[in-house]
């Protein structure tokens, strides 16, 4: 057992359940989706991220994109949702709230991506 | 470049991750507890607020009380977020503070600052290997020849040597084994204006290795080697390794020559010396009989060539084992320490017209030719000298002749890796009689007065040559015209040779006409060779024929 492996396939995974977490529910009620979640979800998808720092293999490069593919998304979809309730007062309105949980979709995306290649690489280990 | 990136990234993955989660937790602490506005009303701080507040919080420690007052639970929390955050930050920054005086990442730092300067490298250059005392000579010669060069060593102290030298020229330096074939590839083996690959490290084994390297990756690249054993000029040999130099045979090989033909030597080190330097009074050794101190490498090869021209040599050498392979050969050995009177004596030093004190330590060979000359004056005394800081010491002894293996490697390379031809013209002339390299060096000494002259080496082909080869397709050029006018000024030429495939002549006539296709090798006088190239290249002072002329004559 490695415990980085660990760390990281635990980091992986819970950056995509938390994910899952903030997008499930209907897209524009504000009551479906916790901003708690999304802090989770950004902070932990960062911290997957750096776990992949500094890996030189082909799929540890690939893994490193889709992170930071996903942090893009969460951190837009959080700056989205910061400027509108801070600046124009709009943070709950359902437009505002299906635009933040549509880049969540789409972190959610790449963090799939992530675990698939986790899965991969974890099944051409053992063969 | 990558390697230095991941190294970092490496580095970072802890302090990165500390200070996220320090953000982290600071953060939603900070949303978590409730606070009181002016009205005594709860709030709590959002995201964004508390985004802000410990982003000025972090690493500033300045900070301002927004947009209320805090509650006690509040400053509780701002002030373990404060330590939290300033120590991740601390952290973070003193890792990169060690990292940059970490020896790997200097190392790889270094690494990629080579590789970049050899990959821009946009003229020929030279790769030498090893920076020894031949290494440096060579490249400071190819330095003041204009030529750039990249130098691998396994010393970093020798590298330093380098950076301290006084060299008009930066030069890319890389601290590795040269035998590594990934270092060779990195410093330049493949890059498409590499001329050639020297090997000039301290051992045979690894300058066999990087010639066999590259003659297996680039086979065309021109590879000189330095080979210190029979054995392993053999193996070079073996695998087409274009110039194989033991310093030892060439010493001797010339030192025969100069007791045979003292002319051709003469032309020997006129022609390879740099150019514009005076001209050296030639060496006479005397022909008579000769006593060898040490009977190592030199010593043998000196006996060889000595042997061949029927000299009759003493040889006196304090290890008996050296003499064990090939008794029969030596006719006069005398086993004990030169150093000594005695042995002297013994080999019979009165009457001995030369001696060569050739063993590895420059004391005991300075003291046997002061010993041999206090007993026999008018000894003609030859001495090795074995390290370049001994040289003032040589120089005071005022031998006729000091054998400086790694100046002799150098000055026998330099030709070799800047004018193609010349090694060739020159195994001809040795050939040749006294006389006619007597005539020779009497017309190059009307030349060029009493410096060394300039060699240059002209293809009659490709970009060089162009200018005179499109006036060689419209009208008779006679290497007599190469001398031609520039500003005025004649630059006087001499033909050494005219070399077409493998049909080559000696000191051609003056009126013979040229062809495109032939190589010429040439002596002129010193640094004249960037004008004469200039004027070879460059088609308009080959006569003013109208262009649309030049081009009917040659387009049918």
């Amino acid at each position: 057992m490695n415990l980085e492996k660990v760390l990281f396939g635990f980091f992986v995974l819970l950056a995509l359940t938390l994910n899952v977490g903030f997008v499930y529910g209907e897209i524009d009620s504000v009551t479906h989706h916790h901003v708690w979640e999304l802090f989770a979800a950004l902070v932990v998808s960062l911290i997957a991220t750096v776990l992949k720092f500094g890996d030189r293999t082909h799929l540890g490069a690939v893994l490193l994109a889709s992170s930071l593919v996903a942090d893009l998304h969460l951190v837009a979809a959080a700056i989205v949702w910061g400027v509108n309730s801070q600046v124009f007062a709009a943070g709950e309105e359902p437009g505002v709230v299906a635009s933040v949980v549509s880049l969540a979709c789409g972190a959610l995306v790449a963090n799939l991506a992530s675990v698939i290649l986790l899965v991969v690489e974890t099944l051409t280990l053992r063969r | 470049m990558n390697s230095v990136l991941f190294l970092v990234m490496r580095r970072m993955r802890r302090p990165l991750i500390m200070l996220i989660c320090a953000y982290a937790v600071a953060i939603g602490g900070l949303v978590l507890i409730p606070g009181e506005d002016d009205q005594g009303q709860l709030w709590h701080f959002d995201f964004f607020h508390a985004f802000y507040f410990i982003s000025f919080v972090g690493p500033t420690i300045g900070l301002g009380e927004i947009p209320y007052a805090l509650v006690p639970a509040q400053r509780f929390w701002v002030s373990f977020s404060l330590y939290l955050t300033v120590i991740s930050w601390l952290y973070a920054i003193g890792k990169i503070f060690s990292l940059v005086g970490e020896p790997a990442f200097v190392r790889a730092l270094s690494e990629t600052r080579f590789r970049r300067s050899v990959h821009s490298l946009s003229e020929p250059f030279h790769l030498i290997c090893g920076y020894g005392e031949t290494g440096s000579l060579l490249v400071e010669a190819l330095c003041a020849r204009g030529w750039r060069c990249v130098v691998i060593d396994s010393s970093s102290q020798r590298l330093d040597d380098l950076e301290l030298a006084e060299l008009p020229v930066d030069i890319p330096r890389l601290c590795a084994n040269a035998g590594d074939t990934r270092v060779l590839i990195e410093a330049g083996l493949k890059h498409r204006y590499c001329h050639s690959v020297i090997a000039v490290t301290n051992s045979d084994a690894v300058n066999t290795k990087i010639a066999v390297t590259c003659k297996l990756l680039q086979p065309e690249r021109m590879v000189l080697c330095r080979a210190d054993s029979a054995a392993a000029m053999e193996n070079m040999a073996s695998f087409n390794t274009d110039h194989i130099v033991n310093p030892h045979t060439i010493f001797a090989e010339q030192m025969a020559l100069a007791i045979r033909k003292p002319h051709v030597n003469e032309l020997h080190r006129w022609l390879g010396a740099r150019a514009g330097k005076p001209l050296k009074p030639p060496l006479l050794p005397p022909t008579g009989r000769w006593i060898i101190c040490g009977y190592g490498r030199l010593g043998q090869a000196v006996r060889r060539y000595l042997d061949a021209n029927d000299i009759d040599v003493t040889v006196i050498e304090r290890d008996a084992s050296h003499f064990s392979d090939n008794n029969s050969a030596i006719q006069h050995r005398i086993i004990g320490s030169a150093t000594d009177p005695e042995p002297l004596h013994e080999a019979g030093v009165e009457s001995c017209q030369g001696i060569l004190a050739g063993t590895d330590s420059d004391a005991d060979n300075l003291s046997i030719v002061l010993t041999a000359r206090d007993i026999n004056p008018d000894i003609y005394a030859v001495a090795r000298q074995n390290h370049f800081r001994e040289r003032e010491l040589f120089a005071a002894a005022k031998l006729p002749l000091v054998v400086d293996l790694n100046r002799i490697l150098a000055w026998r390379m330099l030709p070799l890796a800047t004018v193609p031809s010349l090694d060739e013209f020159l195994a001809c002339c040795r050939s040749q009689e006294d006389d006619w390299a007597r005539e020779l060096m009497d017309n190059l000494r009307a030349l060029t007065g009493d410096t060394s002259p300039e060699v240059v080496h002209v293809p009659l082909w490709g970009q060089g040559s162009q200018g005179l080869c499109q006036a060689l397709a419209r009208r008779t050029v006679r290497l007599r015209d190469l001398g031609g006018h520039i500003d005025g000024e004649t630059i006087p030429v001499i033909g050494l040779m005219l070399k077409r495939a493998e049909e080559r002549s000696l000191l051609p006539d003056p009126e013979t006409e040229l062809q495109p296709g032939q190589q010429l090798l040439l002596a002129t006088v010193a640094h004249s060779a960037h004008r004469l190239e200039w004027l070879i290249k460059h088609s308009n002072h080959w006569g003013s024929a109208p262009r649309s002329h030049a081009l009917a004559a040659v387009s049918p």
